[in-house]
């Protein structure tokens, strides 16, 4: 019964070398409506761009279905398919057990076929993280869940989830005369989580649409590694952050540059810093938080106290995190000194 | 090696005796349908079907991916997606299980998408209760669900395969639950024949998604944004599916008797001791085997009633229904389930049969009963009850607008 031609192995994609060396072709074109310098759909075009034709998409509810996957405008050319809001896992999951079944029995053409399916940060970290964190334990199945994070349940009017920053103003925690921070938990570690958390998942990274190249060899990298992926993106969304769509990049590097965003992968559990992150760690000074948080007028409302927890918060995953920005648990003789502590 | 080949090829042509559950009946189907993709997630009493696919896995009978998942929301849409890809899928549920999938059951129809589950019917938590009530797998009864209700292993082999033949018809193209009654047929074994797989591959074309493959090669959106400007249309294009569905059914079942030399002639329901009946009885699933006792006995002492079991729920079969109760001169519906605050406070068939009834010039008088909630047996004195009442209603030509409650301690 099955077929002698099935291998589990993956496409070929070398990374690309420079901007100049990426392929012409999209995947993703007209037909999407979202905002003025949204960095999602720019990652949507970034991610299919790396994965190349022979490619399926699966995409959660949020604003990359709702504003970008319209009924006879659609600007997907791979084929793509909706999930549910917390379905991401399960949608790459059952996409890529439903094509080995298939070609393992011989009932399909056997190939290596990308399979991608994204989330928002409410999708993926907040509903669907149970879903995620299952799939990425199936290492006989190849695909890549990547989060596209822009810090809000943003399509349905912009409100905080478990990924949206300390204090944000949204539409669910609005500054008030009494109190000032509604919103008061401090956002989740996904990729770190996902790293940590899931011995067999090959690939864990980070980026972000300010480091087109850098993104898209990610992406390579985590389709064509083996098994189930994980990639975290940071996206600045001018609606959610209420900054000028012009500066969508600028604020992408400037999470960065703060130190806030690390972009760094884990393959195989060895890290790996990238870009001005690799900088930081080797010695530049971070930007302070301020910089980055004064220009978007969902933070206008902080106060030097505010702004000083942030920076706090912020010095804390440089200084005193085991795996700098990755990991949380504190080094191994702080830990030995608690437990001297009778 | 000759002599091997012919001892498989001689198998694989051969009907088999077994002494199987309806769980495991179903397993045997699967594996005779070369099932693609399964998921798995445990509860009672549906999780005997899985326990039974794992084995004939891990023995090597069948070759299908089989997902353990983390919960029913994703069990559900692991095959949900494995189906869009042209996978042949299989999943199930019970009770609370079935509702924490919810979401995941009301996307499957529009979608188009074929997969059959086995509902092994459990009363909803709280308070804790493993046995059989049917409002869980009418959870699903607006949606665009086939959803029948079978009452042998025997019955629950066929209409697995029936199943698949259906929903995987592109006319069709809808979901099917198949509902067995927790416990008294999903755990309850009996002498079932379970055919030949050269049979069964006459009986059952390999599933072909066609134009809906998702698929490089046939790169289409699924499911976009559609807004007021489609979804009316949409839901009319399920609505004619459902329609649709009816001529499947009966094409299937024909052709089932066919190709394995038994089933029923009427897909519908079954009717026990009907054509004389003064008074008949409804119920689905396993309720049949206290009132088929129970009617037998009536009729030694000169009560002449009858017993419709109803296998199909959705499509529901509205005219065959009314020209089969409308001879009688008081019918009874046993309720399985309950539908609080609707109608006359009636169970969900009780209801139904009201509504089918409407437009006919022959409307017998109509009592409803609930019954055996929480898996409470079924006894032949609340058999006997049900007929007394609809006898009384038939000689005063009555409906009774209460609900009567079987076996209640009050
Ligand atoms: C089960 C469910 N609950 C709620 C919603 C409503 N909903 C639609 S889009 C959305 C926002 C999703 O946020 P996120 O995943 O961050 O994506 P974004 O809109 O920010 O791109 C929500 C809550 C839904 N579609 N499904
Ligand atoms: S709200 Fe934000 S994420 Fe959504 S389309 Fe606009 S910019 Fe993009
Ligand atoms: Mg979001």
């Amino acid at each position: 019964m099955a077929d002698a031609t099935f291998s589990n192995a993956t496409q070929v994609l070398e990374p690309f070398r420079g901007i100049k060396k990426v392929t012409i072709e999209e995947y993703f074109t007209s037909g999407h409506r979202t905002c003025q310098g949204c960095e999602s759909a720019l990652i949507m075009k970034l991610m299919v761009k790396a994965a190349g034709p022979r490619t399926i998409v699966l995409g959660s509810t949020g604003c990359m279905y709702v504003a970008n996957t319209t009924y006879y405008t659609t600007p997907w050319v791979v084929p793509w398919m909706h999930t549910q809001l917390g379905s991401s896992g399960s949608a790459a999951l059952g996409t890529a057990a439903g094509l080995k079944a298939l070609m393992k029995k011989g009932k399909m053409k056997a190939e290596s076929i990308n399979v991608i399916a994204f989330c928002g940060d409410g999708g993926g970290a907040d509903m669907g993280l149970n879903g995620i964190s299952a799939t990425l334990t199936h290492k006989d199945y190849n695909c890549l869940i990547l989060l596209y994070d822009n810090e809000s349940y943003a399509n349905t009017d912009i409100q905080l989830s478990g990924m949206t920053p300390y204090g944000a103003n949204t539409t669910f925690s609005p500054p008030g005369k009494v109190i000032r921070n509604i919103h008061t938990r401090w956002k989740k570690n996904m990729a770190g989580m996902m790293a940590a958390g899931h011995p067999e998942c090959r690939y864990v990274a980070t980026v972000c649409g300010s480091y087109a190249v850098e993104m898209m060899n990610k992406v390579r990298r985590a389709l064509t590694i083996g098994g189930p992926t994980f990639i975290h993106s940071l996206d600045p969304c001018p609606k959610g952050w209420d900054y000028d769509p012009m500066l969508s990049h600028e604020m992408g590097e400037l999470a960065i540059e703060t130190g806030l965003f690390p972009l760094y992968e884990v393959e195989d559990g060895v890290v790996k810093y990238y870009g001005k992150t690799k900088a930081l760690i080797e010695g530049r000074k971070r930007k302070p938080v301020r910089e980055y948080l004064l220009k978007q007028g969902r933070f206008a409302h902080f106060t030097e106290e505010d702004l000083g927890y942030f920076q706090a918060k912020v010095d804390e995953m440089w200084e005193k995190w085991e795996i700098p920005a990755v990991i949380p648990f504190r080094r191994l003789d702080a830990s030995k000194a608690a437990l001297e502590v009778k | 090696m000759a002599v091997v080949e012919t001892k498989a090829a001689q198998a694989a042509s051969e009907d088999k005796e077994l002494l199987i559950s309806g769980s495991e009946a179903v397993a045997e189907a699967l594996t005779l349908a070369d099932l693609d993709v399964v998921t798995a997630y445990p509860i009672r009493p549906y999780d005997t079907v899985m326990q039974a696919i794992a084995k004939k896995i891990s023995g090597g009978q069948l070759t299908a991916e089989y997902i353990v998942a983390e919960g029913e929301h994703s069990q559900f849409e692991i095959v949900k997606h494995a189906s869009t890809v042209g996978a042949r899928v299989f999943c199930g549920s019970s009770g609370v299980g079935w509702a924490y999938a919810m979401e995941c059951l009301v996307v499957t129809p529009p979608l188009r998408v074929p997969m059959i589950c086995l509902v092994g019917n459990r009363a909803l938590d709280d308070p804790g209760a493993f046995g059989v009530e049917h409002n869980d797998a009418l959870f699903v009864r607006d949606l665009g669900w086939m959803l029948c209700w079978i009452d042998t292993s025997q019955e629950a082999f066929d209409t697995t395969l029936i199943a698949y033949r259906v929903a995987e018809d592109r006319r069709v193209f809808l979901p099917c639950a198949i509902s067995a009654d927790g416990a008294f047929l999903t755990h309850s074994q009996a002498i079932t024949m379970v055919a030949s797989k050269e049979k069964v591959d006459r009986f059952l074309p390999r599933y072909n998604r066609g134009d809906l493959l998702l698929h490089p090669d046939n790169p289409i959106t699924v499911a976009p944004q559609a807004n007021e400007d489609w979804v009316i249309e949409i839901r009319r294009q399920n609505d004619e599916a459902m329609k649709r569905a009816y001529t499947v059914i009966e094409e299937a079942y024909a052709d089932f008797r066919k190709v394995f030399g038994r089933g029923p002639e009427n897909p519908w329901f079954e009717e026990y001791m009907t054509e004389d009946a003064d008074v008949i009885l409804i119920g689905m699933g396993t309720i049949s085997l206290p009132m088929k006792v129970g009617i037998r006995n009536m009729r030694a002492q000169g009560k002449k009633v009858g017993l419709v079991r109803l296998r199909w729920f959705r499509p529901f079969p509205t005219e065959k229904i009314v020209a089969a109760l409308s001879k009688a001169k008081a019918i009874g519906v046993v309720d399985r389930n309950y539908s609080f605050g609707s109608p006359f406070a009636s169970g969900v068939v009780a209801n139904e049969i009201r509504a089918a009834l409407y437009n006919s010039d022959k409307r017998p008088p109509l009592l409803s009963f609930i019954s055996g909630l929480g898996g409470r047996e079924v006894t032949l004195e609340d058999v006997y009850k049900a007929a007394d009442l609809c006898y009384s209603a038939a000689t005063s030509g009555k409906s009774d607008a209460r609900t009567h409650w079987l076996g209640v301690r009050e």
